[in-house]
Parts: C-alpha cells; sequence; structure tokens
C-alpha cells in the first residue's frame, strides 16, 4: 500500500500523477506520500453527502513537503478528527481499504480504486 | 468584422418540473424563436447544452430530436456538454458558428431535467465529474464549496455574515423574476441558522436541484434588425480552464479559469470590468459569487466580500450581481444556467427585465461556472449601437 505521487523530470510533485507535469516535466518516479506528515490547508464537514459515502464526511485538504517541494492532496478525516481540527494542524495519512461503497455510486465500480488514505492529527 | 447579435431569448419556469427533458427543450426553443420571429426551417445550427439527459433520464440524442420536432431538419445539430458551463459554452459555440459565417441563424437551447431524482442522486451525478483520487473520497461539489469557503473567510478575515448577504441578495431579486424557482426573501438570521450541508456553509449557501430551460437566437448583426429592434451584441466570449484536480491549485481562493476567460473575454470586447454594468455571476455557492467578483477584476482578491456588504452589488448598487435571482434563487437546471444568464443580461440590455430593469445598462457581463472552476465561459454583451 502507498500513496503515490509523481515527480517529473523538472522537479515538480503532483498527487495524484498525471502523464505531463505541471510545467510540462515527464514522469520520472513515485513518491510515497504515506511516509510523510501533512500540514491542513483548509477543511469542512460535508454532511448532504451521496449514496455510499459516510455521514457526516469530514473533509480536508493538506500539504505535504516533499524535500522542500510542496504537494497537495485531499482526503477523508479519521472520525471525530473534525471536532479538534485547524487550518495549519499536521496530519499524517492513514490507509482505509474502502473509503465509500463502490456498488451505490454512480461510477462504475471497476473503473477506478476504492481503497485510499484518510488524514489523522499528529 | 460583422459582429454577432442575439436578437431572441426566452427562459421557461424553472423549478419542479412535470414535463421531460424534451419537453422542457421545446418550451424554450418555441418561446425564443417566437421572440426573435422565426421558426424551425429558418434554423442553419441548432445546439443543445445540456450536462447529464442520459444520467438523469436515460434520454441521449436530445438535439437531433430536438430538431425534429422543431421542423429544423436539415439543420446541423450537436450536443454541448461542459458540466455546469455547459450553457456558456454552448453560447461560445453559437457565437462561433455565426462569426465563422457556417451559420445564418442560430439558436441555442440549454436544458436540464434533475428533480425526479433524490438530492443524494443528483449530487452523485454531478460529483462523477470529480477526478477517481476526489471521487472515491465522497467528495462532492458542496465540499469543495465549504473547504474553499473556510479558506476564503480564514485567509481575508472575511465575516460569515458576508456569505449570508449574498442569498439575501439574490433572494430579494428572485422576487422579482416570475420565472425564479424561489420568489421569496429570506432573513440574514435564517440564511444563518439553517442545517450544516459543509460547514462552514448553510443550506441557503446552496442552489437548488431545478428542472428548466433557456434558449437564445443568434444571427450576425448585420441582418439583426430583420429580427429585432432591440437586440444586444456579443461583444466578447471566451472559455478557458483550471486544474481539474481542484487540489493542485496553489491558491484555493482565486479561480483560474475565470481569470483567464475574463481577460479574454474583456481584450476581444475592448473593454474593461470598470465599464460593466451589470452581471450575472455563477453563484451555484455564495461563495463563488465573491471568488468571480475578485477573479474577473471587480474588486481585489480578498475585498470582493465588501461590495456585497456595502450593497454595491444589489440592484440599486453601482454594479448589480444577478438581478435575475442568480442560480441560488432562480435554480441551476445545469445546462440551463449559462444560456438563462444570458437571457437576464439580454432582457437588461435590451430594456425588458420589467421590476428588475436596472437603470439603462450598455455593457453586461456572464460568468459560467463548470466543476469546481474546472472550466469557465465568460461572456459580454452590449446593447445594439454600442
Amino acid at each position: 500500500m502507498s500513496m503515490d505521487a509523481m515527480r517529473y523530470t523538472d522537479g515538480t510533485v503532483t498527487y495524484p500523477p498525471h502523464p505531463v507535469g505541471p510545467e510540462g516535466g515527464e514522469p520520472l518516479e513515485t513518491v510515497d506520500l504515506s511516509e510523510y506528515e501533512a500540514t491542513v490547508v483548509t477543511w469542512t464537514v460535508s454532511t448532504a453527502t451521496p449514496p455510499g459515502v459516510r455521514q457526516p464526511n469530514p473533509l480536508a485538504v493538506v500539504e505535504f513537503d516533499v524535500d522542500g517541494e510542496p504537494v497537495r492532496a485531499i482526503g477523508g478525516l479519521v472520525e471525530g478528527a473534525e471536532a479538534t481540527i485547524a487550518i495549519g494542524d499536521t496530519v499524517q495519512p492513514v490507509h482505509v481499504d474502502e473509503l465509500r461503497d463502490p456498488d451505490a455510486g454512480i461510477r462504475e465500480p471497476a473503473s477506478q480504486s476504492w481503497d485510499g488514505y484518510r488524514f489523522e492529527p499528529v | 468584422m460583422d459582429r454577432v447579435a442575439v436578437v431572441g431569448a426566452s427562459m421557461t419556469q424553472f423549478g419542479q418540473r412535470d414535463e421531460w427533458i424534451l419537453d422542457l427543450l421545446t418550451e424554450a426553443a418555441q418561446a425564443a424563436m417566437a421572440d426573435a420571429g422565426t421558426a424551425g426551417p429558418d434554423v442553419d445550427h441548432l445546439y443543445v447544452s445540456n450536462m447529464a439527459s442520459g444520467e438523469f433520464e436515460g434520454q441521449t440524442g436530445v438535439a437531433n430530436a430536438l430538431a425534429h420536432d422543431l421542423n429544423a431538419v436539415p439543420a446541423y445539430t450537436a450536443r454541448v456538454d461542459q458540466t455546469s458551463s455547459s450553457g456558456g459554452a454552448g453560447v461560445y459555440q453559437a457565437w462561433q458558428s455565426v462569426a465563422s459565417g457556417a451559420s445564418d441563424l442560430t439558436l441555442l437551447v440549454g436544458g436540464e431535467k434533475m428533480t425526479h431524482r433524490t438530492t443524494g442522486e443528483s449530487t452523485d451525478v454531478i460529483a462523477s465529474l470529480t477526478h477517481p483520487a476526489e471521487y472515491k473520497h465522497g467528495v462532492t461539489l458542496p465540499s469543495f464549496a465549504g473547504l474553499t469557503a473556510r479558506k476564503y473567510l480564514t485567509q481575508y478575515d472575511a465575516p460569515r455574515e458576508s456569505l449570508g448577504k449574498v442569498a439575501v441578495k439574490n433572494h430579494r431579486n428572485g422576487v422579482d423574476n416570475p420565472n425564479a424557482q424561489f420568489q421569496k426573501e429570506v432573513d440574514l438570521e435564517t440564511v444563518l441558522d439553517s442545517p450544516v450541508v459543509a460547514d462552514p456553509l448553510r443550506l441557503y449557501d446552496f442552489c437548488p436541484v431545478t428542472d428548466g430551460s433557456a434558449a437564445l437566437v443568434l444571427c450576425s448583426e448585420s441582418v439583426a434588425r430583420e429580427y429585432a429592434d432591440d437586440y444586444a451584441v456579443v461583444s466578447g466570449v471566451a472559455g478557458a480552464t483550471d486544474t481539474h484536480v481542484v487540489h493542485e491549485r496553489s491558491d484555493p481562493t482565486t479561480m483560474g479559469g475565470v481569470v483567464e476567460s475574463g481577460e479574454a473575454a474583456f481584450e476581444m470586447a475592448g473593454l474593461a470590468p470598470g465599464d460593466v454594468d451589470v452581471a450575472e455571476l455563477h453563484d451555484m455557492f455564495t461563495i463563488l459569487e465573491f471568488l468571480q467578483f475578485e477573479d474577473l477584476g471587480f474588486a481585489e482578491k480578498g475585498e470582493g466580500w465588501r461590495a456585497v456588504d456595502e450593497g454595491r452589488t444589489a440592484r440599486g448598487g453601482d454594479l448589480p450581481i444577478n438581478t435575475s435571482g442568480g442560480l441560488k434563487s432562480k435554480g441551476h437546471p445545469l445546462g440551463a444556467s449559462g444560456v438563462a444568464q444570458v437571457h437576464e443580461v439580454y432582457e437588461q440590455l435590451t430594456g425588458g427585465a420589467g421590476p428588475r430593469q436596472v437603470d439603462d445598462p450598455s455593457v453586461g457581463l456572464a460568468c459560467n461556472v463548470g466543476g469546481f472552476g474546472n472550466c469557465v465561459i465568460t461572456t459580454v454583451l452590449e446593447e445594439a449601437g454600442a
């Protein structure tokens, strides 16, 4: 299990990976973000969730510092974290086998992965 | 170059409608053609702005079906899908068809039928535009709005009440729009006490789920008088994208697609933000009105909230925003919204806005946002003779 970001030939890093980097670089190597801590950029608690999604669904945008290169990601917060979380807090990724019920939503279940990482305050 | 004119426009009643997508599209199309004194056989190009009739209703091929029902065959037809900005993309497509000389008369119809689905199902259809890395977390468009609103309020020290005032203003405007889904004023207390949807945003910070349709008839300005005494000119139109993965933007409070499309549309029109007299912005969420107000150049970044706070964007203010009631009060039938925005600006510029009329505007703007700023169309319109 890994939270794969992509490092491009020009040094930029994105999550998720793209076939071309934001400055035009070619994919060079993956970087496992699950080994890093991140800072909360912003967060919300979504209460009107679609079929197959936990309710409420606390979410955060976080920023990793990968050897001086900022890399942002979105993900859920672990249950209960919304009670104390604040912008600027430090979090770490925690793996979850199934983030939402793949069979309940409109998207074809086989078209993408459904495991991933939520964020836990450090 | 001969400019492109809007010589007819319409919108249906927005709200919970019994009709299905083809009937809604037909209703708006026939009303717009009647407004322009034209009919199906005159139409060279017919564009249908629609995000998801297949997903909502199991009905595809709507553009061709509409061409047949309107007796517009053998008109060229295509469906234009750009998610929530399908309507604006249709305006761009319709403009191109006339400006290029490919079409002498173009009919653009935008519409969506949504309310037969539950709110959860509709939310999921719309959220299906998100990247797999977003979708698997249950990310919805409202949740993007909550994330952005918290960042904006914190970063610029803006009061939560200022967002509520957008809802109050646009509901007030909707009272005077007989086609609006909501024609009811709300007070600030009601907005601020409504149920939380995506913290810090509450129910009244969000547009409703809506059925409806809107339509425009476009031709070259040189022949516009054959169809209408009063018309509006599309003097600038441009589209742009931002990152599809929303969190990859370095500044979450800026929508790059609004900045880019706005600058390009103003440049094409030879105008500046200060020239605009009335504007329709894509207030799918209250926070979006601030972001567009700033990103179009009407205010410095982080200062847009002050305009609504000071009443400058009210109907009697110096730059009225969303005189139609906006998506917030008028409703947001996805593919129809960008067309309905231009319909409102057309009515304002031709003096047909009735009780919503602002004082003699000569330049209007519509900004239609798809995804969460993923794709944006900005259109600048001017009164005839300008």
